[in-house]
C-alpha cells in the first residue's frame, strides 16, 4: 500500500512504529480478535473504523496490554510486546486514551494531568497543554469527575501529552459529546497531528475521522477487512456505506 | 468536689484520657486496616497479629539485642513492614484474582499461625515492658494526673496519623494510590508499577500496626493474644468509620474510643459493647459507614 496523502513535514515513511499480525485475542472464553494485521509508521494519523462490537476497542487494550489473552505479535519499535509487563507498554512509548476516559474521582485536574509518569523528553509542557485547553486551567483544583464530558476527554488526552509518549491510542474520544466539543477536539487533534504525532484512533463517527486520518482500517468481526490511504476515500465510499452504514 | 451529670470531674477527665488512649491504638490500626483494604480489598484479619508482632520485635529486641525503645520505635515497624511486604509478595497477591474472601480466609490463618507461633514459645501470660526513662514519672494538671507516656502516646499517635494522611493525599505517592484503589489496571497501563504499589502498601499498613504493637509495649503487656483481643474493636471502628475511608478511620478511631470512656464513667456495664452497638447502628442507617461513599 502506498500513501500519497503526506502533505506534512512529520511524514511517515520507513519501517512501521507499531506493526500488529495475527493478533487473536478473549474476553474469558469469548473469541473477539481473530487475526488482526495492522500498522502504523511514525507521524501517521491512522483510524480504525467499524460499527459497534466489531472488536476495534479490544484491539487497542491488546496492543497496550491492559487484555492479556491474546496470541500473534505485536511490535513496537521493533520490540516485540507480548511479553512486556503492563506498566512499561507506556514506558516504551505506547499512550492509552481509554474509552471511558479514566479520570480519577478522587484526584483533582491537576494531579490527573500529573498522574502518568513522563517516558520520554519532548512532552507537551504544562503551559502549553493549558494553552490548548484551557478550561482545565481555569478547573485544575476542581475534583476530576465534577468535570463535563467533553473537558474530561480533553484531560485524558492532556494528561497523555504530557508524558513524552511517541504514539497516542484513542478510543472513541467523541462518544457521547456535543457537536461543538467535538469540533475542539478535532482541532486539538489537528494540531497533534501537524505537530507529528503519531496517533491510532479508533472512532464510529465517520465524518469526525474522515478529515483527521491519513489512513484507515476497517474492522469486521475481529478481523481487519480493508486499509486505505485518505486519497482513496471517495473510491472507498460504497464499501463504508455498506460496512458502516454512513 | 466539681461534679458533672453527678460525676466526679477527676473520674471524668480520668476516663476520657483511657478512651484517648484507647481511641489512639484504634485510629493507627484502622488507618492500616483503611490503607489495605482501599488499595487491595484485602480485609487484612493478621492486624491484629501483626500489632503483636511489633510488641513483640520491640521486646525481644530489647531482651537479645540491647535495643531500646526509642530506636525499636523506627526499627520495629520497619521490620514488620518488612515482613508485610514478604506475605504481600509471595502469599496475597496470588489471591487477587480470587473472591475477596480467600484474602480474608488467608490472613485470618496467618494471624492464628503467628499467635499460635508466639504462645509456643512465650505462654499466654504478658511479657513487661518497661516505660523509657525520658518518659517516665508524669505531672499533674491540677485536675487529674497524667503519666508522660500516656500524653506521649496521644501526641506522636495523633503525629503519626496525621503524617499518613497527609502522605496519601498529598504527595504523589499518594495521588497514585488513590489512583489505583480506582482503576489499578490504567493507572499501571500508565507505567506505574501498580504491583510493587500494593507490596508497599501492605507493608505500610502491617508497619503501622508494628509501630502501634511497639507504642502499645509499655502500656499493655507484651503478649501473644493482645492483637486478637484488640482487633474485633477494630474492625468494628473501620466498618463505622467506612471501609477504605482515610480520614474516616482516623476520626472514628478517635471517636470511639472516647465514647468507650465516656460509657465506663456514665454506665460501665456496657463499656465493653459500646462500640458493637454504635457499629449496629451506623449500618442500620449508614451501611457504608459515617465517612464512606454510598455505593
Amino acid at each position: 500500500m502506498t500513501d500519497t496523502t503526506l502533505d506534512r513535514p512529520a511524514a511517515a515513511t520507513g519501517a512501521p512504529l507499531l506493526q500488529i499480525r495475527d493478533l487473536h485475542a478473549w474476553y474469558g472464553e469469548s473469541h473477539v480478535l481473530h487475526g488482526v494485521n495492522m500498522e502504523v509508521r511514525a507521524g501517521e494519523t491512522v483510524t480504525l473504523l467499524g460499527r459497534n462490537g466489531v472488536g476495534k476497542s479490544t484491539t487497542l487494550r491488546s496492543i497496550v496490554g491492559l487484555l492479556r489473552k491474546r496470541t500473534g505479535t505485536i511490535t513496537f519499535r521493533g520490540e516485540d510486546m507480548m511479553t512486556v509487563p503492563l506498566h512499561h507498554t507506556a514506558r516504551r512509548g505506547i499512550g492509552f486514551v481509554p474509552e471511558e476516559r479514566g479520570i480519577f474521582a478522587s484526584l483533582s485536574v491537576e494531579e490527573n494531568l500529573y498522574l502518568p509518569p513522563v517516558v520520554a523528553e519532548g512532552g507537551m509542557p504544562v503551559d502549553e497543554i493549558f494553552q490548548l485547553f484551557p478550561n482545565l486551567k481555569e478547573r485544575r483544583n476542581s475534583p476530576g469527575t465534577k468535570l463535563s464530558g467533553g473537558e474530561q476527554q480533553m484531560l485524558a488526552m492532556a494528561r497523555i501529552l504530557r508524558t513524552g509518549t511517541s504514539i497516542m491510542l484513542l478510543d472513541e474520544p467523541t462518544e457521547g459529546l456535543a457537536p461543538v466539543i467535538i469540533q475542539r477536539i478535532g482541532e486539538v487533534l489537528s494540531t497533534l497531528r501537524a505537530r507529528g504525532m503519531t496517533i491510532l484512533l479508533v472512532e464510529q463517527n465517520f465524518r469526525f475521522a474522515s478529515k483527521l486520518a491519513d489512513r484507515f482500517y476497517v474492522m469486521e468481526h475481529g478481523q481487519i477487512t480493508h486499509g486505505f490511504p485518505v486519497a482513496e476515500l471517495p473510491a472507498q465510499m460504497d464499501m463504508l456505506h455498506d460496512v458502516l452504514g454512513v | 468536689m466539681i461534679m458533672i451529670f453527678g460525676i466526679p470531674v477527676q473520674a471524668l477527665l480520668g476516663q476520657l484520657l483511657i478512651g484517648l488512649i484507647n481511641g489512639s491504638f484504634y485510629a493507627i490500626l484502622s488507618l492500616g486496616l483503611a490503607i489495605i483494604f482501599g488499595l487491595l480489598r484485602v480485609i487484612n484479619f493478621a492486624h491484629g497479629a501483626q500489632y503483636m508482632l511489633g510488641a513483640f520485635v520491640g521486646y525481644l529486641m530489647l531482651q537479645h539485642l540491647g535495643i531500646g525503645y526509642w530506636p525499636a520505635l523506627i526499627l520495629v515497624p520497619l521490620v514488620v513492614g518488612l515482613s508485610g511486604a514478604v506475605v504481600e509478595r509471595f502469599a496475597l497477591r496470588r489471591l487477587y484474582d480470587l473472591d475477596h474472601l480467600y484474602g480474608l480466609l488467608f490472613t485470618f490463618g496467618l494471624a492464628l499461625l503467628i499467635e499460635g507461633t508466639f504462645r509456643y514459645f512465650f505462654g499466654a501470660s504478658g511479657q513487661p515492658y518497661a516505660t523509657p526513662a525520658a518518659l517516665s514519672g508524669g505531672n499533674n494538671l491540677g485536675f487529674m494526673y497524667l503519666p508522660n507516656y500516656r500524653g506521649w502516646v496521644v501526641v506522636i499517635s495523633f503525629i503519626v496519623c496525621i503524617a499518613v494522611w497527609a502522605l496519601i493525599e498529598k504527595t504523589k505517592l499518594g495521588a497514585y494510590l488513590r489512583a489505583a484503589t480506582e482503576n489499578p489496571k490504567l493507572v499501571q497501563a500508565f507505567g506505574v508499577n501498580v504491583p510493587l504499589l500494593l507490596t508497599l502498601t501492605y507493608a505500610i499498613g502491617a508497619g503501622l500496626a508494628g509501630f502501634a504493637g511497639v507504642l502499645a509495649a509499655p502500656i499493655y503487656q507484651v503478649s501473644p493474644l493482645m492483637g486478637s483481643n484488640l482487633i474485633i474493636v477494630v474492625f468494628a471502628v473501620v466498618v463505622v468509620g467506612g471501609m477504605g475511608s482515610i480520614m474516616g478511620a482516623i476520626v472514628t478511631g478517635y471517636l470511639l474510643g472516647l465514647m468507650e470512656g465516656l460509657t465506663k464513667v456514665f454506665y460501665p456495664e456496657a463499656s465493653n459493647i459500646v462500640i458493637f452497638v454504635i457499629m449496629a447502628i451506623v449500618l442500620l442507617i449508614r451501611p457504608a459507614g459515617l465517612f464512606g461513599k454510598e455505593a
